[in-house]
């Protein structure tokens, strides 16, 4: 409230009541989700039926549990191995892109950073089927040429890893480019000066200061990995990530279990964002 | 040091090489490629030959412009939403809080966005279905006598996607509003304002990158977006995401559905660059 300009009680209540409105309706669906995990009922719906922890637990149909349910598991696993190797590739282009950007200077840098840009403004959707296309063209074009059948690039977990890095690596580049600018470089020159290599200053001097934005980094495209479903509907294989294996079992009829996976999501995407914002805070310059 | 020693370009090769690759191969060649085939027509068995076919289906077919009509305008209704009802959030965590509440209310918001979108779905199916918490309030209270269906149409998949957006307007807003100084405000009611003449002549000119650059990110996600209208909006829902989605997967007709995708990508880089010219803001700025 600034203090100097005074405001009628209705308004500030109303004001403040429309705050929680706003609020109550955030929370809405997701604690709605988080409850129905543990209704003792074969629908995610009312009448309340008691609570249960078997739509964790449980080890008999119909009341499979989350962790007995095989083929959410593997799901799971699928969806680990996707998102770790997107954030290797990601980090290691974004740390590449952040010295190209902050450091170099060469014709044509603003074009190409406009062009670095464009993976934020085309759709996840047309994303995914580009890269579907023209992947399927090259593996067509072997097959046809020289024989070669090179099944990575029809559908499968090779392209979703390649499609989520397609723009994931944009917003890195946007966080590990945004604490490099604030690196003084008089820290790097006094290693030169002291006799270290260049390549040994980076390595002991700018890269531990760019550490919480690409921890951060890491973080959010774990995350955007992991619950990614627009580019990854489209060049999903045979191996399908969580997102897509809760997408056709919503499509099927939901069950609680659904709710239960949604509730871990929920735990584990919470505990990701605090370390998030810790680091955030522990980085002393940002 | 000079820039043209050897070295040094040796240096700028090494970080130029993998940016051109992943440029080349992921972005720019696709989108080429895709063009070009929506530019084909299947004459016979692996023989392809240019035509403008796929296009004029579009335009000859009324469920095609219809659906992408409607994805437009809905996406357009969509964003005066969220900006309608972010903006006093923005402004009340940014000029009514102080300190550490500011902080703790403005992570608040940003929490339920930490969560995946197909979660968040599946909590409005859940609030809105026939069997759902919301009709079984209203039956409770005694204002319906039976249960309501509040899923399937228009209206639950607008609620959907204004929430999903909500996180690209209320954090762009409230930086804007955040960086607002005070004593602006203060002078625009010493002048003789009125809360509305100051929230017109000096609040929103203010914030006018912020509203800029929330509106073009949740034009776009909105337009681009296939899991809410999905399954919010059942088998009617008429997006257009879904028809490149049949055309790619189910259909199998690349070349139809590559016309589609290059009309997409059309329609949201020109909002945004509409958005852009409108309110003079530049794209690498608006971006990060």
């Amino acid at each position: 409230m600034i203090p100097s300009i005074p405001h009628s009680r209705l308004f500030r209540t109303t004001y403040a009541s429309y705050v929680v409105l706003f609020f109550l309706y955030l929370a809405a669906p997701l604690i709605v989700v988080g409850t129905f995990a543990f209704n003792d009922s074969l629908f995610p719906s009312l009448p309340w039926k008691g609570a249960t922890l078997d739509w964790f637990f449980g080890s008999e149909q119909p009341k499979l549990g989350l962790f007995q349910d095989d083929p959410i598991l593997k799901s799971i696993l699928v969806s680990f191995f996707i998102a770790s190797c997107t954030t290797v590739l990601s980090l290691l282009l974004a740390t590449c892109n952040a010295f190209l950007f902050e450091r170099e200077q060469f014709p044509g840098k603003n074009l190409l950073y406009i062009l670095m840009l464009m993976p934020l403004v085309i759709p996840g959707v047309i994303l995914g089927v580009s890269i579907l296309v023209f992947s399927s063209s090259i593996a067509n074009w072997f097959e046809m040429n020289f024989g070669w059948e090179l099944d990575f690039l029809y559908p499968s977990t090779t392209l979703v890893i390649l499609g989520q890095f397609a723009f994931i690596s944009t917003i890195c580049t946007l966080i590990v480019s945004a604490r490099l600018r604030k690196f003084d470089l008089s820290l790097e020159e006094a290693a030169l000066n002291l006799g270290a290599t260049k390549w040994g200053a980076i390595w002991t001097i700018t890269l531990p200061f760019l550490k919480p934005a690409l921890i951060g980094a890491g973080i959010v495209s774990f995350l955007m990995s992991f619950e990614n479903f627009n580019t990854t509907l489209m060049l999903v294989g045979s191996d399908a990530p969580l997102t897509i294996a809760m997408f056709d079992r919503l499509r099927e009829g939901a069950t609680p279990v659904l709710n239960a996976i949604s509730l871990m999501l929920m735990v584990a995407s919470s505990i990701l964002a605090i370390i998030s914002l810790l680091m955030d805070k522990k980085s002393p310059t940002t | 040091m000079s820039l043209r020693t050897p070295k040094l370009r040796l240096g700028l090769l090494l970080l130029l090489t993998p940016m051109l690759l992943w440029l080349l191969l992921l972005i720019i060649l696709p989108h080429v490629n895709m063009a070009i085939i929506s530019l084909s027509e299947r004459v016979s068995a692996g023989e392809y030959a240019f035509s403008l076919s796929n296009y004029a289906e579009f335009f000859t077919e009324s469920l095609y412009w219809n659906t992408f009509l409607r994805t437009a305008t809905m996406s357009i209704l969509v964003t005066f939403l969220t900006l309608i009802i972010a903006f006093p959030v923005s402004y009340y965590i940014a000029k009514m809080l102080r300190g550490r509440t500011k902080g703790l209310v403005f992570a608040l918001c940003l929490i339920p966005f930490w969560v995946s979108e197909l979660v968040r779905t599946y909590g409005w199916m859940i609030l809105l279905r026939e069997t759902g918490v919301v009709s079984s309030s209203l039956q409770w209270l005694g204002l319906t006598d039976g249960p309501i269906e509040f899923l399937y149409n228009d209206a639950a998949i607008i609620v959907g996607l204004v929430y999903t957006s909500m996180l690209f307007m209320v954090v762009p807003l409230t930086t804007t509003l955040d960086s607002l100084d005070d004593s602006y405000i203060e002078a625009g009611y010493d002048l003789g304002g009125n809360g509305f003449t100051v929230m017109r002549e000096v609040v929103i000119p203010h914030a006018m990158p912020g509203i800029v650059s929330g509106c073009i990110v949740v034009f776009m996600l909105t337009l681009g977006n296939y899991l809410t209208p999905a399954l919010l909006g059942g088998k009617d829902s008429l997006w257009f995401t879904e028809q490149i989605f049949t055309q790619f997967i189910t259909r199998f007709n690349w070349e139809q559905g590559s016309a589609f995708g290059i009309l997409l990508l059309f329609l949201s880089s020109f909002i945004v660059w509409l958005g852009l010219k409108l309110s003079r803001q530049s794209f690498t700025r608006v971006m990060s």
